[in-house]
């Protein structure tokens, strides 16, 4: 190859790839500007402390189911994450073992059930013998669904944790378990937690799974034991109906989703920044 | 070294394996106490292995296996019921890259050995422990002013002897140095070597390298190794100037290896 067809190869793959990242970059930007367009206009104070107003009335706001959605979210991490976490310090240490790959192979099948299977799943298992709607269905349908991201995350960061740290931590007759937890746990911590973040990220949006277990409600939760409203069940009832005041509550609602998905996610990337082994 | 001196560690009939390799053949040495240990040979010959078997670090590598007797102090470091743990909080081992740990300051690295173990001193005894450490690992000096800066921050000499003040801060009884000169530049392994000299007055030190050089001016006693065997082993002046063996000769006249 000469020097100029090189060139010519050189630019020609560099205009494709800026091309190709633009072509991902054109539906983000057109969801969050149509999103800020139709949303920005209905939210207000109003929104943020008041229950929806019945149908008819103007005003009221979702109050409740802001409420609800970071109450079912923080139900799945409290469950899923330490799951999750325990099941990839297992398959990073012990998966060359048939048990082992079984279980990486049960994770990659659950990560593929579709989100409205979880929820028949956590109805039957939890929501009959409960005999009602409850978050803590919500919780554990969620949960179920973080289960799979944040096990496969946590195993891919601990195999990234060089074993020379691990030798490290043994020569100097620390125990195996506290190796584990304070030296390769706390160097994977970062990428763990991003994974973590993604698995929120995608739990906070599910919809269907919510339909069968938090169902739903129009009022303030009466515990954990109770129905419960969220975010995205709030939108999908609002979207479906034929009145234009819930569709501005609608657009509003899933601004508000958006927003606190970022804002969790980027202010957790802010907090760990530096503190990685990654982040050198 | 013409004195007697005390045997640390006596090893007898050590065989090591990875998998079905055979790493060691029953390798039979006596390393003195508060001397200084080089095992030289050609990459490959079961030094590391060798050392790793020392501390019991070479089980830690799944299907590795170890047979035979080390008397540490007469006690052999592999007779049931020996807590492999409590055995390496004794024998301190120095790595051949410097692996401080990433997430932790200067100080917490030095500090690891204690905090991880659970011993909690006071907050003067474990500045002082750390203090201490530094200072025998010659690196006080340098990171006095910035104990809180990252383990990694530092340039790769400083951070083999901030690995070596964290070995040194659990008071071990022998520590064991994997070539640890072999990823830094000459000055930095000027100090190591200056450091080995002024820890071999508390410590019995056992080193690998691949340097003859380094052997010769670190060591009182040299054990050349070989295919996984050890073919000669004696004080370190003998071993260079009139050897036994033929390959020992040849190894260090650099006919081979």
């Amino acid at each position: 190859m000469t020097l100029r067809s090189r060139r010519i190869v050189d630019r020609l793959a560099s205009v494709m790839a800026g091309v190709c990242t633009v072509v991902l970059l054109v539906p983000l930007a057109l969801i969050l500007g149509y999103l800020l367009a139709r949303g920005a206009s209905a939210l207000n104070l109003e929104f943020f402390t008041h229950l929806p107003a019945p149908v008819g009335e103007s005003g009221g706001g979702m109050a409740n189911a802001i409420v609800g959605s970071l109450t079912l979210v923080a139900l799945a991490v409290v469950i899923g994450l330490p799951i999750g976490v325990l099941t990839g310090v297992y398959l990073a240490e012990h998966g060359r073992t048939p048990l082992g790959s079984t279980v990486r192979f049960c994770a990659d099948v659950l990560n593929g059930v579709p989100s409205i299977v979880i929820g028949i799943y956590a109805y039957t298992l939890v929501v009959l013998p409960m005999k009602g709607f409850s978050a803590y269905a919500g919780g554990i349908a969620l949960a179920v669904i973080t289960l799979p991201v944040v096990a496969r995350t946590t195993e891919e960061m601990i195999r990234l944790v060089p074993t020379s740290l691990r030798e490290a931590s043994l020569a100097l007759g620390v125990p195996m378990w506290r190796t584990t937890v304070s030296v390769v746990l706390r160097t994977a911590r970062g990428g763990i937690l991003t994974g973590t973040m993604l698995a929120i990220a995608r739990v906070a949006g599910e919809t269907a799974p919510l339909i069968f277990t938090a169902f739903g409600n129009q009022y303030w939760q009466s515990g954990l034991r109770g129905p419960i409203a969220s975010l995205p069940v709030q939108i999908y009832t609002y979207a479906i109906s034929p009145f234009d005041d819930w569709h501005r509550q609608a657009w509003a609602g899933a601004l508000v989703l958006m927003t606190l998905i970022a804002t969790t996610s980027l202010s957790v990337r802010f907090l760990t920044r530096g503190k990685t082994a990654h982040g050198r | 070294m013409t004195e007697t001196t005390p045997n640390k560690l006596e090893v007898a009939g050590l065989r090591a394996w990875f998998g079905t390799t055979r790493a060691l053949h029953d390798i039979d040495l006596v390393l003195p106490e508060r001397r200084v240990t080089a095992i030289i040979g050609p990459s490959g010959c079961g030094k590391s292995t060798f050392i790793r078997c020392l501390n019991r670090m070479h089980e830690t590598v799944p299907a590795a296996r170890v047979e035979g007797r080390v008397m540490l102090d007469g006690a052999d470091i592999y007779a049931p019921g020996v807590d492999p743990v409590s055995i390496r909080g004794r024998v301190g081992m120095v790595f051949q890259r410097p692996n401080p740990f990433p997430t932790m300051s200067i100080f917490e690295n030095v500090a690891a050995g204690l905090r991880l173990n659970g011993i909690r001193p006071s907050r003067d005894d474990l500045a002082g422990i750390v203090e201490q450490s530094l200072r025998q690992a010659a690196l006080w000096d340098e990171v006095k002013d910035g104990l809180h800066a990252s383990g990694v921050s530092i340039s790769g000499g400083q951070q083999q002897r901030l690995c070596i003040a964290r070995t040194l801060a659990v008071a071990p009884e022998v520590v064991l140095m994997d070539e640890p000169c072999s990823a830094l530049d000459p000055i930095a392994t000027t100090k190591i070597e200056a450091l080995i000299h002024e820890l071999r007055e508390k410590y019995t030190i056992v080193i690998v390298t691949h340097s003859m050089q380094q052997a010769a001016r670190v060591s009182d006693v040299t054990a050349f190794m070989y295919l996984g065997r050890l073919v000669e082993f004696g004080p370190t002046q003998k071993l260079f100037t009139t050897p036994e063996r033929k390959e020992t000769e040849d190894y260090i006249t650099g006919r081979f290896g």
